[in-house]
């Protein structure tokens, strides 16, 4: 397995607030999940890897590049696609105009951007496939912001893919889906590991993560508490105090 | 006669001032109360070019057009650090800033203005039909621009800007740029009117580009309805003739302005042609029969 990304000694202070301390991830050719509780640092270790917030210090090196001094757009172009825990669909687009949006990610830096139309049949074809893929064709003409939840976070996967990312970053992809909509996700995301993705997951639905997930890393308070597969995690003492609130 | 064409005249100019501020705000989601400012730098730029300079009429307007374009790069800047409220008021601050130099700079003519600004005459026509086609020209290269940008992939970052600034950085798009890149088209587009207000006035005062005018323009286009091309098309010819045609009503203008944004905004806040209006929807069911769902691919 290669190393696809490396946070390396990451710490995040917000004024007096420590939320990360330290903290060294590695992920691999693989499905990682990120437990812990809330305030645990989750997110805001997400939001450095896409470069929304900057570590106060430490690097994150992917694939051999250090990225962690770029912005958000230059980290997407380089390969790394997220959603986010709170959906942010572009609501008054069609689900098939946000997969659209998504596609355009390597011409939005090129003067292509100004001479070429975004709909066309050549750009439809990709993105209808994405949408099959997503099972989300029927919804194509649908404005983003009318679909339930569960199609949302749907479709937030939907348009990172557009991307071509080659590590994913899905923020609680789970959270408000019914047990039938998490299963599915579950099928959808293993199929993009089958496709050689990296797959990196934060989740509160523990049985969704433990059911997923190869690897798994617990924060708690800013630090790694516990990592290793999901039955090594589950039993590790630290992790279920941290959990019950010991 | 005269006055029709006049009034067809300044219609024209104003439907590219709504034009342009919707590229700004219906497109790039960045509200502005400046348009005028833009406005008057285009004007002065070409009127400056014919009075000290003593060129003709095209290089002043094309002249205007790219100063503006580069001016407007630079006022941009202010969208990058603020957002919504706070960007309307540093645009309206641009405004008076703008205003306040076109009158205390002696080169700029001062509070005195610029006058004598030649009227060009094409083909030796002596009346101002040829003018009154050129300004027509004009809002269809506006109209042109506008549709053009809609569809290309600029169009398309332009509104994820607009909806999710964090969500278009997250599928590659660098935000700061296509603000920029909507500040220069709009900033551009407002210029060449100003351009055409300038000979076509013959006269200039640094009144005329008053933050009143910022609000007529913001009125026109949401009157007619953000983000679309008919509603800044219309609101500004129903805002710029009407009050013109009904001579009671012109004293008035501004306080009607100022009541028609209030009641759009509390009744119909997406203009009176905006997608989903009142209107649009009674038109769509008198002309379009119900929509068919491609089921071809829903299988």
């Amino acid at each position: 397995m290669s190393t696809r990304l490396e946070a390396r000694n990451i710490t995040k202070r917000f004024g007096g607030l420590e939320a990360l301390r330290g903290v060294s991830v590695t992920a691999q050719d693989e499905i990682l999940g990120l437990i812990g509780p809330n305030g645990a640092g989750k997110t805001t270790l997400f939001n450095i890897i896409c470069g929304f917030l900057r570590p106060t210090s430490g690097a994150v090196i992917f694939e051999d590049r250090a990225i962690h001094t770029k912005r958000t757009h230059e980290i997407t172009q380089s390969g790394i696609a997220r959603t986010f825990q709170i959906v942010k669909p572009f609501s008054d687009l069609t689900v098939l105009d946000n997969v659209l949006a998504g596609l355009g990610c390597h011409i939005y830096a090129t003067p292509r951007v100004f001479a070429e139309q975004y709909s066309t049949r050549t750009t439809i074809e990709p993105a209808r496939e994405i949408l099959a893929f997503t099972d989300l064709t029927k919804w194509a003409d649908t404005l983003a912001g009318n679909l339930p939840i569960g199609l949302q976070r749907k479709l937030e996967i939907a348009r990172a893919l557009a991307t071509q990312p080659r590590l994913l970053l899905l923020d609680e992809p789970a959270a408000g889906l019914t047990s039938g909509e998490a299963d599915e996700l579950a099928v959808l995301v293993r199929k993009l590991r089958a496709q050689g993705k990296t797959i990196i997951v934060i989740e509160h639905n523990m049985a969704f993560a433990m059911n997923l997930c190869q690897r798994i890393v617990v924060l708690a308070q800013g630090e790694i508490i516990a990592q290793g597969t999901p039955a090594q995690v589950q039993t590790d003492e630290r992790v279920i105090n941290a959990y019950l609130g010991h | 006669m005269d006055y029709f064409v006049s009034l067809a005249v300044f219609a024209g100019i104003w439907v590219v001032l709504a034009l342009s501020l919707n590229i700004l705000m219906g497109f790039a989601g960045q509200v502005s109360l400046g348009q005028a400012a833009f406005f008057a730098i285009g004007a002065y730029t070409s009127a400056l070019c014919a009075l000290k300079f003593d060129q003709p009429f095209f290089v002043g307007f094309f002249a205007a057009i790219l100063v503006t374009g580069f001016v407007g790069a630079f006022l941009g800047l202010p969208s990058l650090r603020v957002r919504h409220d706070f960007l309307v008021l540093a645009t309206m601050g641009v405004n008076f800033v703008v205003v306040a130099i076109f009158k205390y700079v002696d080169f700029f003519g001062g509070a005195l203005g610029l006058i004598d600004i030649p009227t060009p005459r094409f083909f030796g026509v002596n009346n101002d039909i040829p003018y009154l086609i050129l300004v027509w020209l004009y809002v269809g290269a506006a109209i042109l621009i506008s549709w053009y940008i809609s569809k290309t992939w600029t169009g398309l970052a332009l509104n994820a800007v607009r909806i999710n600034e964090e969500a278009a950085a997250a599928v590659g798009i660098s935000v700061p740029r296509f603000k920029i890149y909507a500040f220069i088209v709009s900033a551009a587009l407002a210029g060449g009117a100003g351009s055409l207000y300038a000979h076509y006035l013959k006269s200039l005062f640094p009144d005329n580009f008053n933050f009143i005018e910022s609000i007529v323009i913001l009125s026109m286009v949401v009157v007619g309805g953000v983000g679309t091309l008919r509603g800044p098309i219309i609101g500004a010819i129903i805002l710029r003739a009407l009050p013109e045609l009904l001579r009671e009503v012109h004293d008035y203008r501004f306080t009607l302005y100022g009541g028609l944004i209030v009641l759009m905004m509390l009744f119909q806040p997406m203009g009176l042609l905006g997608d989903d209006s009142t209107l649009m929807r009674g038109l769509r069911r008198l002309f379009v029969r119900k929509e068919k769902v491609d089921y071809e691919h829903a299988a």
